[in-house]
């Protein structure tokens, strides 16, 4: 093979496989959630499941405080009905959350969920949640919705209090990006859980 | 009487003149000057803005800048000195050297190599004009994070551009060189008989194929995010932020070892010229340059311990950054082995090969701690990484850029540079910077948090000594410059061989070389 021949194939080559990379950048993105789903990280929008068995600890009483916030001047109020309960770990708890929509318009949004402390999100396990699918607001609508959880016995004994904060973020352009946040949200959450 | 008309095929005669021979020159020397000359132009652009940075650190309070033009500063500071000034100077050398270094009479692809270069320039007027438009420059430090990156003005849109153009330049770049080594050696040099630099640089040209796309990507999905209603990165459209850290260290690892591979390679001739000695376990240097390039995919992950990793891939990522010591402690081994028994002598080029041992271990070793992730929960974005990454990119790259200038300085221009004024740079900036390093990994471990404009009262003293250290780290290289300068004009004639420990097809070559070298390859025995 002549050196011009040479270059053309290696350059042809080397070429390929940066444009090969590039394309890996985007593959990453479908990586990313497939792994996450398969090992259950950062799996916001799923049900959790709690033993049959579970009952609550009666010698135990734990403080869960209840939290709101809206993100990018998203036109809602959006308020827990109780600041905070007292309740026995084990014990599966109900409360509603009252959210409106203020504006002239039909809005969509998702909430999702964060825990305080930090480490006490594992134990927390929301069984039923208005979390777990995006909810469409119609222009001054007003919704009452629950949440069901359960904190787990196992929850380290140092943790006397804790807070579920959920933020709403507007899912913009809902129509238009239904088919591209779809593989990230809606296969994720089961029918069971949608359907509550 | 017949005039004599000496027959010629030299295009050095036909050679276009002023300007447009800069513009279209496809010669390896000339576009390698172009390189060295916009990196350390692009060095002081980035150097400015450091300073301005160390001004305003220099007393707690908020004294010359404004939070958000700070956070300009810092952001484009980064991603200045990395693909502006740093990659382009090694890419010059390279240019430079690797032709003359593997006996071949150019790079493989000359008019990609112009390319290369002149989409460099374009890029850094992009940056430095994105200060000046409304919002003024990115400001979310040189990773650009989403989400902040999505909510940027325009001046996110044209660093996007910027990077986009200084990626597709390296990508040429790499591929240039990898076809230049892989298919232009002399006959006789087998890849074992390379010449380490060239070696290292194989590595680099590989790195740089597969990373810089991956960033290209992440700036691309950044770029849709923002304007065509994609939410790769969005949290209320089904995005993830976290995905964007992901990608963008999957890049930005084996981009550190981009910036510090070439710079091992031009250690690895200086010291044994000075030595006197062959390169000790050229082998095993061989093998750890590749061991470094194979790990640097495997160890992103220690860049994000703190966003919520379990505690699975905590561990991998640990002792997979824990292994890289491994083949790094191989080199730093082999350049003792290397000066072990050998004749020593302390020119510039030695001084500065044996400052960046010396520095780089610490670098290397504080990245050793910040590998544990333990350890990093309590020092991510705290000064100590900073001082933790200026120990590995300025002792570690910048010091053996100025190494290999001044070892092949003398070849390029044909005369010899200041000795005395060489030592003196060399000692003002081994001073200096660790005067102003050396105090943030102090600050770092007393909690002082990266790109901050501001801070607590007890933090004053140690940010005064770093903020003179930089001062006098920047005014010493304005020396650097002049070295520079006085050497291209005049000097003492440089030999042939120059320095008497040199080996090497280079050293073979007259000083300066004529602008057409190797047109019959050498052979190698």
């Amino acid at each position: 093979m002549s050196g011009t021949t040479r270059h053309r194939w290696l350059l042809g080559g080397l070429a390929l496989a940066s444009v090969g990379m590039f394309g890996f950048g985007y593959a990453l993105r479908p990586l990313y959630y497939t792994l996450c789903r398969l090992t259950g990280f950062n799996q916001l929008e799923v049900a959790d499941t709690a033993a049959a068995s579970i009952r609550p600890v009666v010698s135990r009483t734990v403080v869960m405080q209840f939290d709101s916030n809206l993100r990018d001047n998203l036109p809602w109020t959006f308020r827990p009905e109780e600041a905070s309960v007292e309740l026995h770990p084990g014990q599966i708890v109900r409360t509603f959350y009252d959210v409106s929509n203020n504006s002239d318009r039909s809005i969509r949004g998702q909430a999702i969920a964060s825990y305080a402390p930090e480490s006490a999100a594992p134990y927390v396990r929301k069984l039923e949640c208005f979390c777990f699918t995006t909810q469409t607001l119609a222009a001054h609508e007003h919704r009452r919705m629950a949440v069901t959880f359960v904190v787990d016995p196992a929850l380290p004994s140092d943790v006397a209090a804790l807070a579920l904060s959920y933020t709403f973020f507007e899912v913009a352009g809902a129509s238009s990006v239904e088919a591209l946040a779809a593989p990230a949200t809606v296969p994720s959450v089961p029918t069971r859980a949608r359907n509550k | 009487m017949h005039a004599v008309v000496v027959p010629t095929s030299d295009p050095q005669v036909h050679a276009s003149t002023g300007v447009r021979r800069w513009l279209t020159s496809t010669n390896h020397k000339e576009i390698g000057t172009l390189y060295l000359v916009f990196g350390v132009a692009m060095f002081f652009v980035g150097g400015v803005m450091a300073l301005l940075i160390r001004a305003e650190l220099a007393q707690p309070g908020l004294q010359f800048l404004q939070p958000d033009l700070f956070n300009q500063l810092t952001t484009m500071h980064g991603l200045i000195m990395l693909l502006g000034a740093v990659m382009p100077a090694l890419t010059g050398i390279a240019n430079w050297q690797l032709p003359l270094m593997l006996g071949a009479p150019d790079m493989a692809l000359p008019r990609l190599n112009n390319l290369s270069f002149w989409l460099l320039p374009p890029a850094a007027l992009l940056l430095v004009a994105s200060f000046f438009v409304p919002g003024g420059a990115a400001a979310t430090g040189w990773t650009l994070y989403a989400p902040l990156s999505i909510q940027m003005g325009p001046g996110m849109d044209m660093a996007i551009f910027a990077v986009h153009l200084l990626g597709i330049s390296s990508i040429l770049g790499g591929i240039n060189i990898i076809v230049t080594i892989v298919n232009m050696r002399a006959p006789g040099m087998t890849m074992m008989k390379m010449p380490m630099f060239a070696w290292t640089w194989l590595v680099t040209g590989g790195l740089l194929v597969a990373v810089m796309p991956v960033l290209a990507c992440a700036v691309t999905m950044m770029l849709t995010d923002r304007h065509f209603g994609t939410h790769f990165f969005n949290a209320a459209g089904g995005g993830d932020p976290v995905l964007y850290q992901h990608i963008f260290w999957f890049f930005g690892h084996p981009e550190v070892y981009i910036l510090i591979l070439p710079a091992f390679g031009m250690i690895s001739e200086i010291v044994p010229t000075f030595s006197r000695k062959p390169l000790f376990g050229y082998r095993s240097m061989v093998i750890a340059t590749c061991a470094i390039g194979v790990l640097s995919f495997l160890v992103w992950g220690h860049h994000m311990f703190t966003v919520g990793m379990t505690t699975g891939p905590q561990l991998f990522f640990m002792y997979a950054t824990l292994l890289v010591a491994v083949p790094t402690g191989v080199k730093i081994f082999n350049w003792l082995g290397t000066m072990w028994g050998g004749s020593l002598s302390f020119e510039t080029p030695m001084l500065f090969a044996i400052g960046f041992i010396g520095v780089f271990l610490v670098g290397g070793v504080t990245g050793v701690m910040c590998a544990i992730a333990a350890v990093d929960v309590q020092l991510q974005d705290t000064y100590y990484i900073v001082a933790h990454f200026h120990y590995t990119l300025v002792a570690g790259s910048l010091f053996a850029l100025f190494g290999g200038t001044y070892y092949w300085l003398p070849k390029w221009t044909g005369h010899m540079y200041d000795e005395t004024l060489g030592r003196w740079h060399f000692g003002l900036s081994a001073l200096f910077f660790n005067m102003t390093f050396f105090v943030q990994f102090l600050l770092g471990l007393a909690g002082m948090p990266r790109r901050v404009p501001d801070y607590p009262l007890q933090f004053t003293d140690l940010n005064l000594i770093s903020s003179i250290g930089a001062a006098g780290f920047g005014l010493t290289q304005l020396l650097f410059v002049y070295i520079v300068i006085k050497c291209v004009r005049g000097g003492k004639p440089a030999s042939d061989r120059v320095w008497d420990g040199a080996v090497g097809l280079e050293w073979t070559l007259p000083s300066p070389p004529p602008k057409h070298t190797f047109a019959v390859p050498p052979v190698i025995r």
